[in-house]
C-alpha cells in the first residue's frame, strides 16, 4: 500500500506540475502572458519596483533578456524566472515585456508577455482604436439605394429545416377487407365467460409504483397567518427581608347609642316603609307559587311506571342452603350484618311439630342447633358457626358492636355470643362482596391460611341461668338503643356509655324481661356474696370462648320482669312479639352505615363490658321523650299495650308491672309480627292467624286497617325501608305478598311464590346506593335473598305525606265507625225503649161500627158543603140549582 | 319608632321567614333578628353582592336603578331591598 502510495504522490507532483504550467491556460487567459511572481529584491535588481518604477499608469517594463538568463544563472532554482526559464530561451526577440498587474487580474502582481506580436500590439494599439473611431465619424452617410435581391445565402439553416419537415418515407399500403354477405346480419349468441377462468382472455394494467415518475408540486396555495409575538415575561420584586406579620381585623359595628339614633331618624322610617311593600310582594309570589319546582323532573319518578317492560317482580338474586346442617330444619329467625355489607345471619331451629315438642329434644345432642353466617360471596359455605346451647328462636346484633350477638332459645335461655375473633374474617368477606381485593388475600391458594378454609364454631360465651330466665321459649329479642338505658324502676333514663347495654325479651310465659350486660351495681351486701361466684368457675374454661361476658355466664339475671296480668280475670298474656315506640334498632335496615360505622369506631374503643357497672338510678337523668309503652302481640291472637313501668305497691312495698292498659283481640291465630313502620313511628303492623292489621298508636279504637282474610295463613310480615306505604306478608303456602296501601287494600298488589313450605321470616336490607335486598327464609331451611326491583323500592312522589294522610283518613273513618256504632247502639236503645213503653200503654177500646158510620156521615155532610162553596166561588155553579145531593 | 317595630315583625310573622337584617350602604348592621355572627357575614357579603348589581344594572341604563334583588338557593331564599342609605335582607325558606 505504502509503496503504491508514491509512485501516485509523485505522479500527483508531476501533475502539478505540468498543470502549473499549463495553467495559464486553463485561468482562461490568453496564451502569450505569463503570471509572474517577482520579491522585492528581484524588483531592485531589475529596476521594477512596485509604486516606483512601475505604477499603474506606466505599467511597462522592458526587460532584456540577457539580464533574466544571468540573473536565471546567478540565482539557479531560486530566481523567480526559474519557473519560465524554457520559454525565454526560446523566446525571438531581445526584450521582453513586464507588465505590472497591480489588481491582480492574471493571478499575480506582474505578468510577462511571451510573444512578440502580443508585445506589439499591447504598447501600439490604442494609436489604432483611436484612429477607427475617428475616421467612422467623419465620413457622411452614403445615399440611400434601394435594396437589390441578392442571391440565397445558404448559412446552414436548411439542415434544421429538413429534419423538422415530415415526408413520407415509404409509399403508403393499401388495404381492402371484405366478408361474405351472408355473414352480415346473422343472429349472434353471445355467450357468458368468465374472465378469470383463462388468464389470456384479459390483460390486466395494474397500478404499480413507478419510482421513476414524481411529480413534485412547485406552488403551494396555502394561507399564512401573521400572529403578534407574545411573550410572557416575569419579574421579581426585591423582597428586603422577611417579616412575620398577622393583621387581626374585626367587623365594623355600631354601638347600640348609634343603632338607636339611626333607627329614629326619619330617614329610617321613610326607607322601612318603602321597603316593605316591595318584601310583601316578594313574600306572597313565594307563597302562591313555587317558580323553581321542576315540574318536568318531578313528572318522571311518576311516569317511570308506566310505559316500557317494568320489571316488578322481586328477583332472585342468591340463595343459601346448607346441606351438612340444616336438612330437617327451618329458619328461624334472619337477621343482616348491621355494618357488613353482603353478611347475613340465620339462626336454625329443628322442624318441631306439636308431637315433637311434647317428645322433648332428643336429637339435640348429636347436632347442636348453630347460626350460620352467610356472604354473598360464597355461597357454599357459611362464614362463620355460632353454636346455640339450644335453638334460637330469636336473636340481634348489638347496634352498637356488631361482634356482639344476644339470642333466646327454646329452653329460655338468653345467650351471648362475641365474634370479635373473627371480625377480620368476616370484614374479608365484605371486600370480597364489594368487589375489592385487600391486601391480605393471597393469590396464591397453596399459602391461603388453612384455618380460613374451615368454618370456624364460635361458642356461646355467656348464657343465664335456667332458673333466673324463662320458663318457656323466648320468642323475641331486642337490643335497646344506645340512647337511654331502663333503671330499676323502668324509666328510662339517659345511657352516658353510648353502647348498648340492655336487652328485652319476652317468652309465652307472660313476662317481658329486661336484661343488663353489665354488672349490678356495686352494694355492700352483694359483695360478700359476689366474691365466691367471681372465683369459681363452674364450666371449663375453654381457650377459644372470650372472656368478655364471664361475669355474666349462668348468672345472669334479668333486673325487671313485666307481668302481663289480663284485665278482670285472673289469667295472663303470653306475649310471642313485641315492639317498642322508641327503639330504632327495631328497624334497622341498612343504608347507615356511617351511624353505625361511628358506633364501631366507639365500641373499638375498647369497652370492657365486664368493667361497666349498671349505674345509679339517682346519677342519671330521666329522659322525658322516650315513651315507655309498648305493644305486645300474644299467643292467642290479641295485641295488648302495656307499660313497662313499675309501679309501688302501696300494700307490699314491692314494685309491680302495671295493668295493659288496652287490649284487642283482632288475630285468629298468634300473632308472629309486631313491627313498627320505619316512616311512622305509631304505625304499627301486626300480622296473625289469617289477617293482619295496622294500629295507630294513640288510636285506642281498634286497628285503624284490618285486611280480610286470606286463604292461607299469614305467617309473617315486614315493612319496606324505603317505601312508606309498601310492606311484604309471607304465607303459608310459600308466597311472598307485595301490599302497596296506596295502590290497593283488598288484595295484596304483588304475589309472588318462592317455595312449597311456608315463609318463616322476611328481612329487608338496603345496600347503598341502589340495591335493596329482601331476605326471605322459609321452613325447609332455605334462605333466599331477593332483589328488589326499583319500582318497589323507590317512593312516588309525596308518598310520605300520601300515606299520613290516607292513615289520618282511617282514623277518621274508625273515629266515625265508633261513633256510628254509639249512635246506632243509642238509637237501638232509644228505639227498644219506646216499644217497651208502648206495651205498656193500657190498649184503647174498639169502636162500635154504628158510631163508625155516623162519624163518617157528618164527614161526608161537611164534605158536600165544602164542594158547595168552592164551586160557588169559582162560579161554576149558579145559585138558582138546587144543591146536589 | 314603633311603627318600624311593627312592620318588621310583619315580615317576621310570614311563613319561613328565617331572619331580618337592616345595614347601612357601607354594609353595617343595624338591626338583626339573627346572631351577631351571621349578621356581620351576611351584611359584609350582601354588600358587596348589592353594589355590584346596582353598577351592573345602572351600566346598562343610566336610567335604570336596582329595586329589588332575589337570590334562590337549595335551602332558602335571601330577598334584598337596596335603598339610597340603607339595605333591607330578609332571609326566607319558601317551600316547606
Amino acid at each position: 500500500m505504502m509503496a503504491s502510495k508514491r509512485p501516485k504522490s509523485t505522479g500527483d507532483k508531476k501533475n502539478d506540475s505540468a498543470d502549473s504550467a499549463g495553467s495559464s491556460t486553463e485561468l482562461g487567459l490568453p496564451d502569450d502572458i505569463f503570471p509572474l511572481v517577482l520579491t522585492s529584491g528581484t524588483q531592485e535588481l531589475f529596476e521594477c519596483r512596485v509604486d516606483k518604477d512601475v505604477t499603474r499608469e506606466s505599467p511597462y517594463k522592458i526587460l532584456r533578456k540577457e539580464e533574466i538568463l544571468k540573473d536565471m544563472k546567478t540565482r539557479a532554482a531560486v530566481s523567480d524566472f526559474h519557473p519560465i526559464k524554457q520559454t525565454v530561451l526560446n523566446y525571438p526577440g531581445e526584450e521582453l515585456l513586464l507588465m505590472f498587474d497591480r489588481d491582480f487580474t492574471c493571478g499575480q502582481n506582474f505578468y510577462l508577455v511571451l510573444t512578440e506580436e502580443s508585445k506589439k500590439r499591447i504598447l501600439e494599439p490604442p494609436v489604432s482604436a483611436r484612429e477607427d473611431t475617428a475616421e467612422g465619424t467623419s465620413l457622411d452617410s452614403p445615399p440611400c439605394k434601394t435594396p437589390e435581391c441578392q442571391p440565397w445565402v445558404s448559412l446552414g439553416s436548411e439542415r434544421e429545416i429538413e429534419e423538422e419537415s415530415v415526408r413520407d418515407s415509404r409509399p403508403r399500403l393499401k388495404y381492402r377487407i371484405s366478408r361474405v354477405r351472408r355473414k352480415f346480419g346473422a343472429p349472434v349468441t353471445f355467450t357468458d365467460c368468465n374472465a378469470q377462468e383463462s388468464k389470456d382472455k384479459y390483460t390486466e394494467c395494474t397500478s404499480y409504483d413507478d419510482r421513476k415518475f414524481s411529480i413534485e408540486r412547485m406552488e403551494i396555495t396555502t394561507g399564512v397567518q401573521a400572529v403578534p409575538t407574545l411573550r410572557s415575561i416575569s419579574t421579581q420584586t426585591r423582597w428586603t427581608y422577611p417579616r412575620n406579620m398577622c393583621s387581626q381585623y374585626e367587623f365594623r359595628e355600631f354601638t347600640e347609642e348609634e343603632k338607636e339614633n339611626i333607627a329614629n331618624s326619619e330617614n329610617f322610617r321613610n326607607f322601612v316603609n318603602s321597603v316593605v311593600s316591595r318584601f310583601e310582594v316578594a313574600a306572597q309570589q313565594n307563597m302562591i307559587f313555587d317558580v323553581f319546582f321542576n315540574d318536568w323532573q318531578a313528572l318522571h319518578e311518576e311516569d317511570g311506571i308506566f310505559g316500557g317492560k317494568v320489571e316488578t317482580h322481586l328477583k332472585e338474586y342468591q340463595s343459601f342452603t346448607d346441606l351438612h346442617f340444616t336438612k330437617e330444619k327451618t329458619i328461624s329467625d334472619i337477621n343482616w350484618h348491621p355494618t357488613i355489607n353482603g353478611l347475613i345471619a340465620v339462626s336454625v331451629m329443628e322442624k318441631l311439630s306439636s308431637e315433637g315438642k311434647i317428645n322433648g329434644s332428643a336429637k339435640l345432642l348429636q347436632n347442636p342447633p348453630l347460626i350460620f353466617f352467610w356472604s354473598f360471596s360464597d355461597p357454599i359455605n357459611p362464614q362463620l358457626l355460632l353454636e346455640c346451647p339450644d335453638d334460637v328462636l330469636s336473636f340481634q346484633f348489638c347496634p352498637s358492636n356488631p361482634n356482639i350477638i344476644v339470642g333466646g332459645c327454646m329452653n329460655g335461655q338468653v345467650v351471648l355470643w362475641d365474634v370479635s375473633a373473627h371480625a377480620d374474617r368476616l370484614q374479608g368477606t365484605r371486600s370480597a362482596a364489594g368487589k375489592a381485593t385487600s391486601a391480605n388475600e393471597c393469590a396464591l391458594p397453596a399459602f391461603q391460611d388453612k384455618r380460613e378454609l374451615n368454618t370456624p364454631v364460635v361458642r356461646y360465651c355467656a348464657v343465664s341461668g335456667v332458673e333466673n330466665g324463662h320458663k318457656a321459649r323466648i320468642t323475641d329479642v331486642q337490643w335497646l338503643p344506645e340512647n337511654f338505658e331502663i333503671s330499676k324502676a323502668g324509666i328510662p333514663v339517659e345511657n352516658k356509655a353510648h353502647i348498648c347495654v340492655q336487652v328485652i325479651t319476652c317468652a309465652p310465659d307472660c313476662c317481658v324481661m329486661f336484661w343488663d350486660i353489665r354488672l349490678p351495681r356495686v352494694t355492700t351486701h352483694s359483695l360478700t356474696e359476689r366474691k365466691p361466684k367471681v372465683t369459681e368457675t363452674p364450666h371449663l374454661n375453654r381457650s377459644d370462648v372470650p372472656n368478655t361476658f364471664k361475669h355474666l355466664d349462668l348468672s345472669w339475671k334479668p333486673f325487671i320482669k313485666v307481668a302481663l296480668p289480663k284485665k278482670g280475670t285472673g289469667a295472663e298474656y303470653s306475649p310471642l312479639k313485641f315492639s317498642l315506640r322508641d327503639n330504632m334498632n327495631d328497624n334497622q335496615t341498612g343504608g347507615s352505615t356511617e351511624t353505625s360505622e361511628q358506633n364501631l369506631e366507639k365500641s373499638e374503643g375498647g369497652t370492657e363490658y365486664a368493667l361497666l357497672r349498671a349505674s345509679s338510678a339517682k346519677q342519671l337523668k330521666p329522659l322525658e321523650d322516650i315513651s315507655t309503652r309498648f305493644y305486645i302481640g300474644t299467643q292467642d291472637g290479641e295485641v295488648v299495650y302495656t307499660d313497662w313501668k313499675m309501679e309501688k305497691d302501696n300494700d307490699s312495698g314491692r314494685l309491680l308491672s302495671t295493668k295493659p292498659s288496652h287490649c284487642f283481640l283482632v288475630h285468629d291465630g298468634f300473632i308472629n309480627s309486631v313491627r313498627r313502620s320505619p316512616f311512622f313511628k305509631d304505625i304499627i303492623l301486626t300480622v296473625g292467624g289469617w289477617t293482619f292489621a295496622i294500629w295507630k298508636e294513640g288510636v285506642m279504637n281498634g286497628p285503624i286497617i284490618h285486611s280480610s282474610c286470606s286463604p292461607k295463613k299469614c305467617t309473617v310480615g315486614y315493612w319496606s325501608p324505603s317505601r312508606p306505604g309498601v310492606f311484604f306478608i309471607g304465607k303459608e303456602d310459600g308466597n311472598v305478598e307485595v301490599w302497596d296501601l296506596l295502590e290497593k287494600t283488598h288484595e295484596a298488589s304483588q304475589t309472588q311464590n318462592l317455595s312449597t313450605t311456608q315463609i318463616t321470616c322476611i328481612k329487608p336490607w338496603i345496600v347503598p346506593p341502589k340495591q335493596h335486598f329482601l331476605a326471605v327464609s322459609d321452613h325447609s331451611g332455605t334462605l333466599h335473598i331477593l332483589e328488589v326491583p326499583w319500582s318497589l323500592r323507590s317512593p312516588s312522589y309525596n308518598e310520605k305525606s300520601n300515606m299520613a294522610k290516607y292513615f289520618e283518613k282511617e282514623v277518621d273513618r274508625l273515629i266515625f265507625l265508633n261513633k256510628r256504632k254509639e249512635m246506632r247502639a243509642k238509637e237501638k236503645k232509644d228505639k227498644e225503649a219506646e216499644e217497651q213503653k208502648k206495651k205498656m200503654e193500657p190498649k184503647m177500646p174498639e169502636k162500635l161500627e154504628e158510631q163508625i158510620e155516623e162519624e163518617n156521615l157528618v164527614h161526608y155532610k161537611t164534605y158536600l158543603a165544602m164542594e158547595k162553596v168552592i164551586l160557588k166561588n169559582m162560579g161554576l155553579l149558579s145559585d138558582e140549582e138546587p144543591a146536589l145531593n | 319608632m314603633a311603627e318600624v317595630e311593627e312592620t318588621l315583625k310583619r315580615i317576621q310573622t310570614q311563613k319561613g321567614v328565617q331572619g331580618i337584617i337592616i345595614v347601612t350602604a357601607e354594609g353595617i348592621p343595624i338591626r338583626s333578628t339573627l346572631d351577631n355572627a351571621s349578621t356581620v357575614q351576611y351584611a359584609g357579603l350582601i354588600q358587596q353582592l348589592v353594589m355590584k348589581a346596582r353598577v351592573t344594572v345602572r351600566e346598562m341604563d343610566p336610567q335604570n336603578d336596582l329595586t329589588f334583588l332575589r337570590i334562590r338557593s337549595k335551602k332558602n331564599e335571601i330577598m334584598i331591598a337596596p335603598d339610597k342609605d340603607y339595605f333591607l335582607i330578609v332571609i326566607q325558606n319558601p317551600t316547606d
